[in-house]
């Protein structure tokens, strides 16, 4: 292993190159705020929830029977009005414009049909463009609407009587499944940039030349680059779960210990891959061009925003030798389905496996580079 | 006096400097076909065959056919059949399966006995979006089942029967949600990863000094420096709404001139703002980024491109009126899927002619002050 003398060389860059993050209150902010606002920028914004959609009511009937079907589509957060009007034009310039999602038109003679039991029908619009919220708000439409009916109808005998529970995250809210997932984005980001940069700017200012005149060897440079973001991206690591147990309230049922040991693994592959940028890139413009480039893959075939089992058969074949996915299937197994070492030894392979190719890699590639 | 020479003369030079740089190419012309052809089939929330467990304790008839509803739906595959519960939470926990379908015994008799007769859905609500769309699903099928089952023949009346019609995307295609969205982004990206270089470049190399000395107006300067990318970002347009009609399928249904003209505001706005932040940082490195959280993000997270903006907490609801993606995203959805004009989009069409004034003015100011110290 390393002599006494390599270790306290070590030590000492190690101390330099925190000193050098920790000074600059520009960094600072970048290492440990950035973190904090872009989780709260992900759980909040990136939402598949469908919440609040604005309605349209068309209703040509203005019976008291009318205006209880209107209630019952508001009655939840699931429908707003935003707007009503006698006239159905009206109702397809709004979904024109975009100003409501979903209109109804009740036709004239509603109240009466569905008193005579003659199927009262009810016009549903939905605006297709966003084919997501169109989806589950037709869903919801359409589920309300036939509720109504039958309680109207006072018909209590459903046939079939479809009991769902839906486990693991009994409210369906996209935040429980998100929060977790943004840990492993915010992971590989820092890592990434920190050690990209690091190298990088050395080359830049030319004190990389300093350091390779004073007795550090290449292997001992690497350790001192990346053990410091190694930290950094562990206390991020810490803020983050803090914040997202306290803040959104999202419970970590999985062992502690294996998600340390997996975002440990993790976090070594994300810098392997930085130290590689380093070797590519001549300037920090280059490098972070080439983070960019690799990223956004990374970050699209990786179950984050789009689910993976819903990708053409291609896709979700790359999607296996992506880390990111693998982390977040962890991440995602332990906080909501209480996962330990036993369920995500495949995941955790996959990783370590990932990360010793890319270690080795841009090792061989950063002595070479370096000399 | 503007002469048209000499902003060609800082456009060309521009260009040549743009040409040299192998990165700013691919980002230029590589990287939107790719985002489109990746973008557009990899993200696909159109839920089909999600594999479910069936534990079927009543084995009659209607169970069996209860089942087949469910397969014939297309919305789900039946991959297992465990015989226990324990089998059946293993498999949720686990993953193989999204749900699990389980009918008690006796679900025929009340059934055929005209009562309630409850079946459990379980769904792994982790995926919270899938979980709400397959459940949708299951409860029409369930219904659907039902009224097959208690009527016999009869004809179904249903109490109220809601007419269900979906416009501008009747088949729900993805796609056509994302390829109008897409140029948005993909215009956002060449505005803050190429033009946010533009001004710290010269900084960075000493040349704006001599650009300064160079008798050349400031707007020429500004002009010509956002002439390439602006026909960079109106090629890489063209490219990407050719790409979706052809690759995609996505229908273009309004005009084209119309889309065109706010294509051209849009992308004076967004140069613009690249270049003020460039001018103003003068530090390549950190005007990419500050570009990148200024524009990038804000377009890809809050601009409605993927996620519902109606669903998202009044603050950012609030921040999302100023996030001039937001507009440009109606036009392109407006222009492509509904075949909506001016009378529809004129509130667009006016952010967009203020975002390109702001956009130059910024870009503008910005540089006559560093030039004068």
């Amino acid at each position: 292993m390393m002599d006494a003398a390599a270790r306290r060389r070590v030590r000492s860059l190690v101390r330099k190159e925190m000193r050098q993050i920790l000074r600059d209150p520009r960094t600072k902010r970048i290492v440990f705020g950035s973190p904090i606002l872009q989780l709260l920028l992900f759980s909040y914004a990136v939402t598949t929830d469908v919440h609040n959609v604005p309605l349209f009511v068309v209703d040509h009937d203005r019976t008291a029977e009318s205006r209880a079907l209107t209630d019952a589509l508001t009655a939840g957060d699931w429908f707003h009005i935003a707007g009503s009007s006698d006239d159905p034009s009206d109702l397809e310039r709004a979904l024109d414009r975009g100003t409501a999602a979903v209109g109804i038109q009740i036709p004239p003679g509603f109240a009466r049909d569905l008193a005579a039991r003659r199927g009262a029908a009810v016009q549903v619009l939905v605006d297709g463009t966003s084919s997501n919220t169109a989806t589950v708000a037709q869903g919801y439409a359409t589920r309300i609407i036939q509720e109504f009916g039958l309680d109207r109808a006072g018909i209590t005998d459903r046939g079939v009587d479809l009991r769902t529970r839906a486990w693991f995250n009994p409210e369906l809210s996209s935040r429980t499944y998100n929060v977790p997932a943004i840990i492993g984005v915010l992971l590989m980001l820092m890592s990434l940039v920190l050690t990209a940069l690091a190298v990088v700017r050395e080359r830049e200012l030319g004190t990389l030349d300093q350091l390779l005149v004073s007795p550090i060897t290449a292997g001992e440079l690497m350790l001192g680059k990346t053990i410091p973001v190694a930290i950094i991206a562990l206390i991020d690591l810490v803020i983050i779960c803090v914040l997202a147990i306290l803040w959104f309230d999202i419970p970590i049922r999985g062992s502690v210990l294996a998600l340390l040991v997996s975002s440990i693994v993790y976090i070594l592959a994300s810098l392997g891959a930085g130290l590689f940028i380093s070797t590519i890139s001549r300037t920090q413009q280059e490098a972070f061009m080439s983070m960019f480039l690799l990223f956004l893959p990374a970050i699209v075939l990786s179950g984050f925003m789009y689910p993976v089992h819903t990708m053409p058969a291609f896709f979700q074949a790359l999607t296996v030798l992506n880390p990111v996915r693998h982390f977040l299937e962890i991440v995602r197994g332990i906080f909501l389905k209480g996962w330990g070492f036993a369920d995500i030894w495949l995941q955790l392979g996959a990783i370590t496996a990932m990360a010793a190719l890319v270690l080795w890699g841009s090792t061989a590639r950063f002595r070479k580079g370096i000399y | 006096m503007l002469s048209a020479r000499r902003l060609a003369a800082v456009a060309r030079k521009e260009w040549i400097q743009l040409r040299r740089d192998v990165r700013s190419m691919v980002l230029a012309f590589v990287l939107p076909p790719f985002m489109l052809l990746f973008f557009g089939s990899a993200i696909n929330w159109d839920i089909r065959e999600l594999p479910i467990a069936v534990v079927d304790r009543d084995v009659t008839a209607h169970s069996r056919r209860l089942v087949e509803s469910f397969e014939a739906s297309g919305y789900f595959t039946v991959t297992e059949r465990p015989a226990t519960m324990t089998e059946v939470d293993a498999l949720l926990l686990d993953g193989s399966v999204i749900g699990a379908l389980i009918i008690p015994p006796g679900f025929a008799r009340d059934l055929s006995g005209n009562r309630n007769a409850p079946v459990q859905l379980l769904l792994d609500g982790g995926d919270a979006n899938t979980a709400t769309i397959a459940l949708n699903y299951a409860d029409a099928i369930a219904s659907r089942y039902s009224q097959l089952v208690l009527l016999r023949g009869q004809r179904v009346v249903l109490p109220v029967e809601p007419e269900s019609r979906v416009w501008y995307n009747p088949t729900l295609e993805s796609s056509n949600m994302i390829v109008p969205g897409l140029i948005a982004v993909i215009m956002s990206i060449i505005a803050a990863m190429l033009t946010a270089l533009t001004i710290a470049r010269e900084w960075e190399r000493g040349t704006m000094e001599q650009l300064a000395a160079t008798p050349v107006h400031r707007l020429e300067v500004v002009f010509g420096k956002l002439l390439p990318y602006l026909l960079i970002g109106l090629f890489d347009v063209t490219v990407t709404v050719t790409a979706g009609v052809i690759v995609f399928g996505v229908p273009l249904r309004g005009s084209l001139i119309l889309l065109g003209a706010m294509t051209l505001l849009f992308l004076l706005g967004a140069l613009g703002i690249g270049m003020f932040i460039s001018a103003v940082l003068k530090s390549q490195v950190l005007a990419t980024q500050v570009a990148m959280v200024a524009t990038y993000l804000p377009t890809l997270l809050l601009s409605g491109f993927l996620f519902d903006i109606a669903s998202m907490p009044a603050v950012l609801r609030a921040i999302t009126y100023i996030v001039p993606a937001k507009y440009y995203i109606a036009v392109t959805r407006g222009v492509f899927l509904k075949d909506i004009g001016l009378d529809a989009l004129w509130v667009q069409g006016v952010s967009m002619v203020l975002f390109a004034m702001v956009g130059i003015t910024a870009a503008t100011a910005a540089f006559r002050k560093r030039i004068a110290q």
